[in-house]
C-alpha cells in the first residue's frame, strides 16, 4: 500500500513537472539559438555575407555592410522570418557606389595639342581642331598615308584624347 | 554592346594574338581597346579595324595598341619612315630644332624614352637626339 501511494505521488511529481518544465522550454526560445540560425543564414545567403547580428532577448541588431536597400531589406525579412525573433534593428550601412572608372585619362590640353600636332606633321593637308578631349580632322589625306597617321593618332588616348571624329577628312 | 559587336573581329584577334594587359571598355559610344603586343600583331590588328571601317571614320573606336612598351634601352631600332630620312631633334617636340637624320631602315640605338612619343636615340655615327617612336621599329 505504502509503495503504491509513493508511486503515484512520483507520477504526480513527475507529471507536474513535466507540465511546468515544457511549456517554459518551447514558449521561449533562447537567444543562442536564434544566433546559430542567423549565422547559418549568413554563410548560405550571398546577401548577408559579412554581416554581424547581435542578439538579446529576441530582439536582433544586424550590422555590416550591404551593398544597396534591396539587400538590407532581404536580410532584415530573412532575419524576421526566424522562430523567437521579435524585432529586427537594421543597422546595415549600404556601400557607397564604386568610384567610375577611368577610361581615357584627363588631358594635359597644352601637352596633348603639342603631341597632335608632331602626329600629323608628315601629313601636310591635315587640319587639327581639339575640342574637350575629342579631335576633328578636316582637309585631305593619302589613302595610303591614312593608316599610319590614325595609328599615331589613337596612341594619344594614353594622353587624355578621347575620340576621333574623321568623316570631314577627305581621303583621296 | 553593340559597339563590341561591331568589332568583335578585332577584339577576339587581340584577344587570341595574346596582347598584354588587354582591356576593352565602351564610354560615351566610344569603344576603347587598349594593349600592349609587338608590331607585327599591331599592324594586324590594325589592318583587321582597316577592313571593319576602310576610312578609320567612324569616330566610335580608339585603338591604343603599344607595340613600343616591352622595348627597352639599347635595343636596335630600325627606322621605318615611308620614304624620307627620320629627323633627330634637340627636344622632344616638333618645334625643336633638328640636329641630325637617320637614314631609313638603318639601325639606331634607343639610348631613353622620353614618353610613348619621342626616344632619345643615337646613330652608327654617333648622332644622338630625339625621334618621333611611330618611324622607329623594334628589331625583333
Amino acid at each position: 500500500m505504502r509503495t503504491k501511494a509513493l508511486q503515484v505521488m512520483l507520477l504526480c511529481t513527475s507529471l507536474f513537472l513535466l507540465a511546468t518544465a515544457l511549456p517554459s522550454c518551447k514558449g521561449k526560445i533562447k537567444d543562442a539559438d536564434i544566433s546559430t540560425a542567423i549565422n547559418e543564414k549568413i554563410k548560405t545567403m550571398t546577401d548577408m555575407s559579412g554581416l554581424t547580428a547581435a542578439v538579446k532577448d529576441g530582439v536582433v541588431t544586424l550590422t555590416g555592410e550591404c551593398k544597396d536597400e534591396a539587400c538590407k531589406t532581404v536580410c532584415e525579412t530573412a532575419v524576421k522570418a526566424i522562430a523567437g525573433v521579435k524585432s529586427v534593428v537594421n543597422n546595415c550601412t549600404i556601400a557607397p557606389p564604386p568610384a567610375p572608372v577611368v577610361v581615357v585619362p584627363e588631358a594635359n590640353v597644352d601637352a596633348l595639342t603639342k603631341a597632335i600636332n608632331d602626329a600629323v606633321k608628315d601629313f601636310p593637308g591635315v587640319k587639327t581642331a581639339l575640342n574637350d578631349g575629342v579631335l576633328t580632322l578636316t582637309g585631305e589625306v593619302a589613302k595610303d598615308k591614312l593608316q599610319k597617321l590614325m595609328m599615331g593618332l589613337n596612341a594619344l588616348k594614353a594622353m587624355g584624347l578621347k575620340k576621333i571624329e574623321s568623316a570631314g577628312l577627305t581621303k583621296k | 554592346m553593340a559597339l563590341q559587336d561591331k568589332y568583335k573581329e578585332l577584339i577576339d584577334a587581340a584577344t587570341n594574338a595574346g596582347v598584354a594587359n588587354l582591356q576593352v571598355r565602351e564610354q560615351e559610344g566610344v569603344l576603347y581597346i587598349d594593349g600592349d603586343t609587338s608590331g607585327t600583331t599591331k599592324q594586324q590588328l590594325w589592318d583587321i579595324y582597316g577592313k571593319l571601317d576602310p576610312d578609320y571614320s567612324g569616330g566610335d573606336l580608339m585603338l591604343n595598341i603599344n607595340s613600343i612598351a616591352g622595348v627597352s634601352e639599347g635595343a636596335k631600332l630600325k627606322v621605318t619612315t615611308n620614304r624620307t630620312n627620320l629627323n633627330i631633334r634637340k627636344g622632344p617636340s616638333t618645334e625643336d630644332t633638328v640636329v641630325g637624320k637617320a637614314a631609313r631602315h638603318e639601325i639606331v640605338t634607343l639610348v631613353k624614352k622620353e614618353n610613348d612619343q619621342w626616344w632619345y636615340i643615337q646613330t652608327k655615327d654617333g648622332e644622338e637626339g630625339y625621334s618621333y617612336t611611330q618611324y622607329l621599329t623594334p628589331v625583333e
